[in-house]
């Protein structure tokens, strides 16, 4: 699979990530690399093997539901690059309303 | 609503919060009210490192919930990212689950006004809730957005159904049935107001006889039954409107405004999604064995639709009372508890479902706290039977009764208005009032009957409202034969 600029933009847009022209280019080709080297997995059969996400065959542990200490509020939004008292501050959000 | 020659096609998707302690997958608790971000951690915030670890009761409601709706419980599921950048959402993905959801192939039947009809479920899966986000100002003016991620990662089990509603009135039927299961099932509070069910609706409208969809849009955020109603009402007509005008209908996202009563595009603010589904690594499959469904299966209540069809049969009532009586377990075992006292089924239903949820309604107290208890109101149903009140008088006192829990047999004696059924004291009031209108004996005596009526409410004064009024009826008619002769 070849990645063009376009799909490149496209994911950028996607995550939300503002890149210059330079960047666009350096990350289409290590995206490109990236995939190709993935590629050689196709080599393989797979027919008749069910897919899998994982390595192992184990199932997904559990926990009882009982209420843990959470973090206190001023460690909480302590790592935000802003805040407003017990709050994240972020940029504002265009609602989707009128 | 009949739409002509068109009908409506709609799916209901609806977001139902679990009544778990904890979250889907951390320890923070799910309390509603606590200060902003105080019910946070390093999991439900995605810092790096941090690993989902699921809540087991949020499976077993899932479980439940799959159950009761006919639904196949998948041996295995897997839980997916569903990718999309927005404030409300730390991890800047979702855990969903997407290819293989935990329910699947389920149904219910709701009841229309041509009998039953059968509403599919497609399919039902556990995923997290989002953060939520407080607006500074008016959205224009607004320079910042604040975040409180206390609600970010409390469990959702989504619920979505086949097409195979065609009406409003049935999408209503639909959401009532499923929000009173979620209740009977204690797994959601079933609070619409306060977001606990939400519901989407997809609709389309096509040619009667047509096997073929229409393009549908999407209705978000419908927050009470009656906007429900009024937003697919107005959102197939306009569809209709558009097709007979020669126009195709764009597929989009609308909302519905309340006070204009009218649906609204998004325009275009949303634009087409790519949420890049893919089966989150952090979490491995869950596999849910025989044995596990089987300790849930043991757990099932006797659910509204299984409630109303028993009422139906055992006490013989029309499909109206037996909906209003089972849209909640507590006031259906209110009704039993009082017919096992006084068994007449209709009589029992009367009164609950005039005066009883009258004061219920205006005290705004929950029914398993309402003071005044079956016991009291199989009483007060005895005293009327027996002649011993007036059907008006057990009505004027029901607010007292309702409100103080007191026993209408003893409030009745204390305050002295047991109905007089003593011969004895009718007639020496008839004769009464015989001997104090001798005018109107003779006016009645040369046919003018209808001053019976009169006498009556002078008897009843007398009594103060208190006389059993068909024996004050028949003394009364007696008295007068015998003063014409």
């Amino acid at each position: 699979m070849k990645i063009e600029k376009e799909t490149v933009k496209y994911i950028a847009h996607l995550s939300r990530l503002d890149l210059t022209d330079e960047e666009i280019v350096e990350f289409t080709g290590q995206l490109d690399n990236i995939l190709r080297y993935m590629d050689q997995l196709n080599e393989l059969k797979t027919e008749g093997v069910e897919p899998t996400s994982h390595a192992i065959e184990i199932k997904t542990p559990l926990r009882e539901d009982v209420v843990r200490n959470s973090l206190s509020q001023e460690e909480s939004v302590s790592n935000a690059p802003e805040r407003k008292g017990p709050f994240f501050k972020v940029p504002p959000v265009i609602e989707t309303e009128e | 609503m009949d739409y002509g020659e068109f009908e409506g096609v709609i799916g209901l998707e609806v977001h139902a919060q679990l009544l778990t302690e904890s979250k889907l997958f951390c320890g923070c608790s799910t309390k509603f009210g606590a200060e902003p971000n105080a019910h946070t951690c390093p999991v439900c915030m995605g810092l790096p490192g941090a690993l989902p670890v699921l809540n087991k009761k949020a499976v077993n409601y899932a479980i439940k919930l799959g159950l009761a709706l006919n639904c196949t419980v998948n041996r295995k599921s897997i839980f997916a990212r569903k990718n999309y950048y927005y404030p409300d959402l730390p991890k800047g993905y979702q855990i969903s689950q997407y290819e293989e959801p935990i329910c699947v192939n389920g149904h219910i039947y709701i009841t229309t006004g041509n009998g039953k009809k059968k509403i599919r479920i497609r399919r039902i899966h556990l995923e997290e809730d989002a953060g939520k986000l407080i607006h500074e100002g008016t959205i224009e003016t607004s320079s910042y957005t604040l975040v409180d991620f206390n609600r970010a990662s409390i469990p959702l089990l989504e619920i979505v159904s086949e097409p195979d509603i065609s009406t409003p009135r049935e999408a209503v039927e639909y959401l009532k049935l499923l929000r009173s299961t979620l209740v009977y099932l204690e797994i959601c509070d079933g609070n619409m107001e306060e977001g606990s069910l939400r519901c989407d609706a997809n609709i389309s409208v096509r040619k009667k006889g047509d096997t073929k969809f229409g393009t549908r849009t999407e209705l978000k955020n419908l927050n009470s039954f009656r906007y429900i109603e009024k937003a697919l009402d107005y959102e197939i007509r306009r569809q209709i409107e558009t097709i007979k005008k020669g126009q195709q209908i764009i597929q989009e996202t609308r909302l519905f405004n309340p006070d204009q009563g009218i649906t609204y595009s998004m325009r275009g603010k949303e634009e087409a999604h790519d949420y890049r589904y893919f089966p989150d690594p952090d979490l491995l499959p869950l596999i849910v064995d025989e044995e596990w469904i089987e300790t849930i299966k043991v757990t099932l209540p006797e659910l509204p639709s299984e409630k109303m069809e028993r009422f139906v049969q055992q006490y013989n009532l029309p499909q109206y009372d037996v909906e209003i009586l089972c849209s909640e377990k507590e006031l259906a075992n209110y009704f039993e508890e009082t017919v096992k006292l006084y068994p007449e089924p209709k009589a029992v239903s009367n009164w609950i479902m005039t005066e009883f949820l009258r004061e219920l309604k205006e005290t705004d107290v929950p029914i398993e706290k309402v003071k005044f208890r079956p016991q009291h109101l199989a009483e007060l149903l005895y005293l009327i039977k027996d002649g011993k009140i007036s059907i008006k008088i057990a009505k004027d006192m029901f607010p007292e009764l309702f409100r103080k829990g007191i026993s209408p047999k003893k409030y009745v004696e204390e305050k002295n208005i047991l109905q007089i059924s003593d011969e004895s004291l009718i007639k020496q009031a008839v004769e009464k009032v015989i001997l104090g209108h001798p005018k109107e004996v003779e006016e009645y005596k040369k046919g003018k009957e209808k001053l019976f009526g009169f006498f009556v409410g002078q008897v009843m004064k007398e009594t103060k409202g208190r006389a059993n009024p068909k024996l004050v009826n028949d003394i009364l008619r007696e008295k007068l034969k015998k003063q014409s002769e």
